[in-house]
């Protein structure tokens, strides 16, 4: 088993070196052929064209592409992923502060979206066809079809404008307070680390309104799922003879049933969270959440090369990251996938 | 309270003064708005030093670097600066006809400088700085700390030398310490803008010594370090700088240049969602929302619970630019041909932008003289909507059966900028012409403004101080300027803005030719003015002193709170 793991994931360490490779090839290519011209743009609006061109030296912009992308190379070996003309930092430090707030962000919209779409997921399935089906069925398709910068404007009018229990969307933490001493970046974590109940309980507010809006937007995909899977596999064979030789149910249900509808499960909350990462960009603007989905955003914006860059890089790399998780827990779930890997 | 000793030497600024880098367009994003209520009392109004802690939140973006000297630098980041840093020498302040206050760009009055003394020559000028200004480090400010501020700001490119080449300071040797507290600026030729030229954001005064371990050969004017450090002498201090998200200022206590400041503590927040920034301050979160957008505007105003200002932005247009050459992009252009401008001129709903892409918050700009009576500018055009006019025009042109165009515009500015094509799309249909409206992102909207290769757009213009002759310099003169969004050429036009610059307001040959260019540019209509833009700012009843300025930033400095 230890064997096949480390093999598993030498091979897939293998696999993406290809991948990603194309992908700064396709990144660097990509962002020059943006329309809009980044010396333009930063020369200020009264430049005259002497400016524009002193700009476009200061940014490297005037040598040749391949030059551009040696130099680039080079940089990227040395960790240095430029500076972003938008923020004023560099990309580094940028993509640090930020994507722990995005992680921190799509894994509590995804804990929301489990914990909610597993129980209604199997319910329904229990119940095919029943008014808890129904309504599962109606809660799923409001909320992938409502778009989630409306779910979070609305949460906010109701909750913070109109009631005032959640405290104002302001980011990741009230005025009143500064950030934990950094050990994983996420601050719900970081505040339990340093012990600060008071500072906890800071960012689990502020995270609560943008984590239920991104959660409802991935409810659907993972109820609906955990639905049909639940349903394939209680009309299995093993499971009618479970219950023939009388089994209790609970244990029919969650020993065997849901253990092996968990798969499909798996599969998709991989490629939610992926996709998580990247839409949640609507509700980082809403609820000014400083993650890397608006930064990328504002960065292109301003044909910024730079940042733009370092984001798709990193997303790359994170997805690589993620699909090996993922591959790695179908074999704690099932240890056949194992050994065909 | 205390007074600014004002200076005997506080030159007379009659002259046609402007930047001529200190153009902007004048809305980004949300910016620029609306309304008027009646405006608080000023700061100085008898405004003690307190505690208070002032909470901000803008719109049109957030501050992206503490040095404005940098290539990129957005202009919220001239508001941290101009509080952070001193300058020489400020500007007056006036109170404007509608009881709000405003910069007055007449004055200069000291701020770093003490006083200040012209040559006899009237070639050089020499500043006697304030024996007690320290840094934020507790260093006296010294002339070779100032010398190496203005030797940075000519030097390092970009825009801040372009600034300051404006004002006839374009050399280092320029520049003299003649002692510790004495700093001389020797003029390379008489012009009238280089004392002004020093009081506006860019020359700002810089602790040479704090900076001086960070200079290396690539960089050595030391732009990374000061990018995110404090090396001012200003009423603030940087207490907490967190890129993007917020900036909490601290006032510097040992402060000698100006009165201190009634707030102790000014924190800027970061809140992209204009929704939110309302509610924000209608839950009573923050206490200023500067930059508001029209709608929120008079809305805000109308719930009565906030002190809601706006000021008409100086010598600021939204119109409608038509490419005036007869050809482009290798064809023939309709609007090369003037009476199909003059048609669409009066085409365009007028009314119906200003209430709804406005909601009425702006100064309207048609439906005024055909002969202009005053130099004053922005002055509405004697264009209005008449249907019949229109069609009789184009049926003259060479083109009485329309033709099919496009009508770009920004989509930073798509608040306002979107309903307002979709109006003239309209109103061209009846014409015959059918218009296809072609969004540009903010990014490539400088491209567009610069190649001049779109036949219609939208243009939101506007420069810092406030001349007729230099706004016409970048809008209407045939050396074809970014912001001559038409690129308009008219020899006869070019002699009269080249005369106006050339003299003094107030003289009779100066308001000759600014009549005379602006009925040209009525006649000839390479643009349809709009309407002149407001800026707009909602705060707490509590709150008071708020002072437009040119740079369109708030100055912390000037607000209390009670």
């Amino acid at each position: 088993m230890a064997h096949s793991t480390g093999k598993i994931i030498g091979q897939r360490i293998l696999g993406a070196i290809p991948s990603v490779i194309g992908v700064i090839i396709v990144t660097f290519l990509l962002t020059r052929a943006l329309p809009g011209d980044p010396a333009a743009f930063f020369a200020g609006p009264a430049a005259t064209a002497e400016a524009i061109a002193e700009v476009r030296a200061t940014l490297g912009l005037d040598k040749t592409l391949p030059e551009q992308f040696f130099l680039y190379l080079g940089d990227l070996v040395r960790g240095d992923l430029g500076t972003s003309l938008t923020t004023g930092q560099t990309v580094v430090y940028d993509l640090a502060t930020r994507l722990p707030a995005s992680l921190e962000l799509t894994l509590a919209g995804l804990v929301f979206a489990i914990a909610l779409a597993l129980p209604l997921g199997i319910l329904a399935a229990t119940k095919p066809n029943s008014w808890v089906d129904h309504g599962v069925r109606l809660l799923a398709t409001a909320g992938v079809s409502l778009p989630t910068f409306f779910t979070g404007l609305f949460l906010i009018y109701l909750l913070y404008y109109r009631m005032g229990i959640v405290p104002a969307p302001l980011g990741r933490l009230d005025i009143l307070y500064s950030a934990p001493p950094p050990v994983t970046g996420l601050y719900v974590i970081d505040s339990l680390l340093a012990g600060d109940l008071a500072l906890f309980w800071a960012a689990a507010s502020q995270l609560f309104l943008p984590a239920v809006t991104l959660g409802l937007f991935a409810l659907a995909p993972l109820a609906r799922v955990t639905r049909a899977s639940m349903l394939g596999m209680l009309s299995s064979d093993f499971i009618r003879t479970a219950r023939a030789s009388g089994l209790p149910p609970r244990q029919v249900l969650f020993g065997y049933a849901f253990r092996n509808a968990m798969l499909p499960v798996i599969t998709t909350l991989g490629v939610v969270f992926s996709f998580l990462l990247g839409a949640n960009i609507l509700v980082e603007k809403v609820f000014a959440w400083p993650g890397i989905g608006s930064y990328a955003v504002e960065a292109l914006v301003a044909s910024d090369y730079a940042p733009i860059q370092g984001f798709i890089l990193t997303m790359a790399l994170l997805y690589v990251v993620l699909n090996l998780l993922i591959d790695l827990l179908y074999v704690v779930i099932d240890p056949r996938a194992g050994v065909e890997a | 309270m205390r007074r600014r000793r004002l200076i005997q030497t506080s030159m007379g600024f009659a002259a046609g003064l402007t930047l001529a880098g200190g153009l902007k367009a004048c809305s980004s994003d949300d910016s620029a708005s609306t309304s008027s209520s009646a405006p608080a009392e000023t700061a100085e109004g008898g405004a003690e030093s307190s505690d208070a802690t002032l909470t901000v939140v803008q719109g049109g973006g957030f501050p992206n670097s503490l040095d404005l000297h940098r290539v990129g630098t957005n202009r919220p980041a001239y508001g941290v600066s101009w509080v952070m840093y001193d300058r020489l020498m400020t500007f007056g302040k006036k109170t404007l006809d509608d009881g709000s206050i405003s910069y007055d760009y007449t004055v200069l009055e000291p701020e770093l400088a003490e006083s200040w003394e012209m040559a006899e020559d009237g070639m050089s000028v020499t500043f006697a700085l304030r024996p007690d200004a320290t840094f934020h480090d507790g260093t006296p400010v010294t002339a070779s700390d100032v010398k190496w501020s203005f030797d940075r700001a000519v030097s390092i490119g970009g825009f801040p030398s372009f600034q300051m080449k404006a004002g006839a300071l374009e050399n280092p040797d320029q520049f003299e310490v003649v002692d510790d507290q004495t700093f001389k600026v020797n003029f390379l030729r008489p012009d009238k803008l280089t004392m002004m030229d020093m009081a506006v954001p860019i020359p700002v005064i810089i602790n040479a010594k704090l900076v001086e371990p960070h200079l290396t050969e690539e960089d050595p004017w030391g732009a990374e370090w000061l990018n995110s450090n404090d090396a001012g002498s200003g009423a603030y201090t940087i207490k907490e700088y967190q890129p993007n998200e917020r900036i909490v200022l601290e006032r510097f206590e040992d402060w000698k240049s100006g009165p201190l400041p009634q707030i102790k503590e000014v924190i800027l927040l970061n809140v992209p969602e204009p929704g939110n920034r309302r509610a924000l301050l209608e839950r009573g979160d923050i206490d200023v929302n500067f930059t508001v957008s029209e709608k929120d505007q008079t809305e805000l105003d109308a719930t009565g619970n906030f002190t809601v200002i706006s000021t008409p932005i100086e010598n600021c247009l939204y119109s409608v630019d038509m490419h005036a050459n007869p050809q482009l992009g290798g064809e023939d252009n309709p609007f090369g041909d003037v009476k199909v401008r003059q048609a669409v001129s009066y085409a365009i709903p007028y009314d119906a932008i200003m209430d709804t892409a406005l909601y009425g918050q702006a100064v309207p700009m048609y439906g005024g003289k055909a002969q202009p009576d005053t130099v004053a500018w922005p002055q509405p055009s004697p264009y209005t909507t008449d249907m019949e006019q229109a069609k009789a025009l184009l049926a003259e042109s060479g083109y009485p059966d329309g033709f099919e165009t496009t009508l770009a515009f920004d989509t930073g500015t798509q608040e306002w900028a979107e309903p307002t094509v979709i109006l003239i799309q309209e109103a061209l249909a009846e014409l015959g012409i059918t218009v296809n409206i072609e969004k540009v992102p903010s990014a490539n909207f400088r491209s567009v403004l610069v190649e001049k290769s779109r036949p219609m757009i939208i243009n939101n213009f506007g420069g810092w101080l406030n001349y007729p002759d230099y706004f016409f310099f970048y809008a209407y003169h045939g050396q074809d300027a970014t912001f001559n969004g038409s690129s308009y050429k008219n020899p006869e036009m070019d002699t009269k803005i080249e005369a106006a610059l050339a003299s003094e307001p107030g003289n009779p040959e100066y308001e000759e030719n600014v009549k005379g260019f602006i009925e040209m540019a009525w006649q000839e209509v390479p643009r349809a003015p709009l309407v002149q833009p407001q800026l707009g700012v909602a705060m707490q009843p509590n709150v008071s002193g708020y002072q437009y300025w040119f740079h369109r930033q708030l100055d912390f400095r000037q607000l209390a709170k009670a």
